[in-house]
């Protein structure tokens, strides 16, 4: 298929969703991520069984975390698809780039960039 | 295991706001199994209070440390040698571990990061419900296993009160009435006769309400 993506997304490949925990969320944007998009299988369709659900937790307490320390919550997403939907992923990854250049960039960034001027 | 839940994350950024020099110390015991204030939790926390300050534009130093246990002197000593490089220790044990920390250096400030809560057990995942209110005189051999002290509100000694309806508390519609749980398992254990036995008034001396408590064990003692 070749489809193109936007290059300002960097993939990163895990085994499975549930291999994702609450802290790497975090440390993405503690090291100046704008955004961060977990994507795992379609719910119900998880090799270990939970996996992908035991995400959708992480990233829903990510995202509770990120909002109160005022970073924004919506800076982190889950999407579930299928291995099969590289056009579905196209567009999940052209709206996430979307929204995060809605929101501009991790405000911590900001603040550093501030205090060096 | 002593049960604690975390504190929200307003409260401790408004608890360590001018201590620019953070020690958040979890421990590997009871907060750990309930999620509260282990190696994981440790790092979530200070992750989010590094960001945080990072984006007010403040220059803080938080490192991360996690001892075996907060209620034992030896592990304790683990940090005696980087404890003055911070202006506070965050700490994410129970109380018990919070106040042991403060009396061993009196000369860190030491901020309690989670609530403690209870002696209870691990129903499932995320779900923990208290057992145990280390009344210091057990009655569980003749309650059938089942704690009047801590399972019923009152803390009735000679079975339910007026309020217990169909089996539930009529403090909370969800919460069994612990007598009637005593009842069933009496009943299971072909032991009802046990229910007919009046109990003797506690001695509540034994409990907190004697004053702050001590064992003392003069075989182990060093």
């Amino acid at each position: 298929m070749r489809l193109q993506y936007p290059s300002a997304v960097r993939i990163i490949l895990l085994p499975c969703t549930g291999k994702v925990d609450l802290i790497h969320l975090l440390r993405a944007f503690e090291k100046g991520a704008d955004g961060v998009c977990v994507v795992g299988c379609m719910e119900g369709a998880c090799q270990f069984n939970s996996g992908n659900l035991r995400a959708r937790k992480r990233v829903m307490q990510a995202q509770e975390i990120l909002e109160k320390i005022g970073i924004g919550g919506e800076r982190v997403q889950m999407y579930n698809l299928s291995s099969s939907e590289a056009p579905r992923f196209v567009q999940i990854a052209e709206e996430m780039t979307g929204k995060i250049l809605s929101l501009g960039p991790n405000p911590i960034k900001r603040a550093a960039k501030k205090k060096a001027a | 295991m002593i049960v604690a839940k975390k504190k929200p994350i307003e409260e401790i950024i408004d608890m360590v706001k001018d201590y620019p020099k953070l020690l958040i110390l979890g421990c590997n015991e009871c907060v750990t199994v309930c999620e509260a204030g282990g190696k994981k939790e440790v790092a979530v926390l200070a992750s989010a209070l590094r960001m945080y300050f990072m984006n007010q534009g403040k220059d803080v130093k938080i490192d991360e440390v996690t001892l075996e246990r907060q209620c034992d002197r030896e592990y304790l000593e683990e940090v005696r040698k980087t404890i003055d490089r911070y202006d506070a220790v965050l700490s994410l044990a129970c109380g018990v571990g919070v106040q042991f920390m403060a009396e061993t250096y009196m000369r860190t400030p030491v901020l309690p990061g989670v609530d403690t809560c209870f002696m209870g057990v691990t129903e499932e995942r995320g779900v923990w419900t208290e057992r145990c209110q280390g009344c210091g005189q057990c009655v569980l051999a003749w309650t059938a296993g089942i704690c009047p002290v801590s399972r019923c509100a009152k803390r009735l000694f000679n079975g339910p009160c007026g309020g217990s309806t169909k089996g539930k508390c009529e403090i909370h519609k969800e919460l069994d009435c612990g007598w009637q749980l005593i009842i069933n398992r009496l009943t299971e254990l072909g032991r009802l006769d046990d229910y007919e036995k009046l109990m003797p008034i506690k001695d509540w001396s034994t409990e907190r309400a004697g004053g702050p408590r001590k064992v003392v064990r003069e075989d182990v003692r060093s």
